[in-house]
């Protein structure tokens, strides 16, 4: 199964097919749910129309750690393996999650204000997400601080594998430890604890949020294989 | 054994030792990975006075009282087992309401209150229109406030 998307030129051809509609699909629910998201919801009991800071920085903090999930499955399937694409996916991936991570500290930063009347605590939750943010940061890092891309990317393979004992930490932090930030509202046991109209655009961006990565992450690979391949005619013209 | 099925055992152990060891440490480390201690946790503690720390539970009701002309206001935290009087000048955060969690960081006096040198209020998971909290209240099925709650303000199942 997984032989068959190894193959560069077959993982192109799904890469074209999937994109528009990725792409259209991530911008229809990212509008309709920015619009109900922040015009057509109502505002919470007690956070008042802070609580739409929720619907960007949820979707961000569940890619970021689904982003990082995707990096680590791709290196451990590199190491293990050897596929050529998995280590470009992985590599491809780490921007991206690096962004959202941000993204869900940085609203995160601009809801606590108001809410808990602070912008920053290190509580547990919080702390985990920036060492996440770290992680990110210094697998990109490791990917640039080799010559050789072959080494380079086994050791941010490595460093990504380590890393994932971070995502059990982030999830349940909330729940192991007396935190500052709230408990889990959405993915929790004995259903959510949103009300129908705040959590419809929440699934809404989430959607949009997912549809952003794949279509990012699908032309980010399509650009690191173009670059590899170019690589590969620059060193054959310098021999021949 | 192909080498393919090497690495993957590698890999596999590499992580289950790595999660191993990670639980052990965040297992020694618990009483400096929370954030705040319940008015039980200081009473267990021994926390001498002077001593900085955090402090967080439910405002109990009716125990806010403000002193005229000052912005020194005093209350109560509770976990539901014991409370604590908190001491406090300044300004309280918009969701401070009695019911509502807090975590206040200060020292122990040595009276026994606590006096905090600023107050954050916690949210907790519950989202809704402020129409569907009211009906909530007016049909009397309100509890997300309610003693059924811990320290933390996480609901009991």
């Amino acid at each position: 199964m997984l032989h068959r998307f190894a193959n560069p030129a077959r993982f192109l051809r799904i890469a074209r097919w999937v994109v528009p509609w990725s792409a259209s699909l991530g911008l229809v629910s990212g509008a309709a749910g920015l619009y109900l998201g922040l015009a057509g919801s109502p505002a919470d009991y007690q956070q008042g129309d802070t609580v739409r800071i929720m619907y960007v920085h949820v979707p961000a903090a569940w890619m970021a750690l689904a982003a990082y999930a995707t990096m680590a499955l791709a290196s451990a399937v590199a190491l293990i393996w050897k596929h050529p694409l998995a280590d470009l996916i992985a590599k491809s991936t780490a921007p991206i999650g690096a962004t959202f991570t941000a993204i869900a500290l940085i609203t995160g930063a601009l809801w606590g204000q108001p809410t808990w009347g602070t912008w920053w605590v290190w509580d547990a939750r919080l702390t985990s997400v920036l060492i996440l943010l770290f992680l990110y940061v210094g697998y990109l890092a490791l990917w640039n601080a080799f010559d050789d891309p072959t080494r380079a990317a086994r050791a941010a393979a490595v460093l990504a594998l380590v890393g994932v004992v971070n995502l059990p930490i982030i999830k349940f932090s909330v729940d192991w430890w007396n935190t500052l930030h709230q408990p889990a509202s959405v993915l929790k046991i004995g259903g959510p604890t949103i009300h129908p109209a705040m959590l419809t655009p929440l699934l809404l961006m989430a959607l949009a949020f997912l549809c952003y990565f794949i279509t990012l992450l699908l032309l980010r690979v399509r650009g690191e294989l173009a670059a590899r391949k170019l690589r590969a005619l620059q060193a054959a013209r310098a021999e021949g | 054994m192909t080498r393919k099925r090497r690495r993957l055992f590698v890999v596999l152990l590499g992580m289950a030792t790595l999660g191993i060891a990670a639980a052990l440490v965040l297992f020694a480390f618990e009483d400096n990975l929370v954030f705040f201690y319940s008015p039980s946790d200081v009473a267990e503690r021994e926390i001498k006075p002077g001593q900085r720390i955090r402090v967080g539970g439910l405002v109990e009701a009716a125990s806010l009282q403000r002193t005229p002309a000052s912005p020194e206001v005093s209350f109560a935290v509770t976990d539901m087992r014991r409370s604590l009087k908190i001491v406090y000048t300044g300004i309280l955060p918009d969701l401070f309401r009695e019911g509502q969690g807090i975590v206040a960081e200060g020292t122990l006096r040595p009276d026994g209150a606590f006096e905090a040198r600023s107050v954050l209020a916690k949210h907790d998971e519950n989202y809704m229109p402020p129409e569907v909290a009211d009906s909530l209240k007016r049909a009397g099925v309100w509890q997300h406030r309610e003693p059924q709650q811990d320290a933390s303000g996480k609901a009991r199942p």
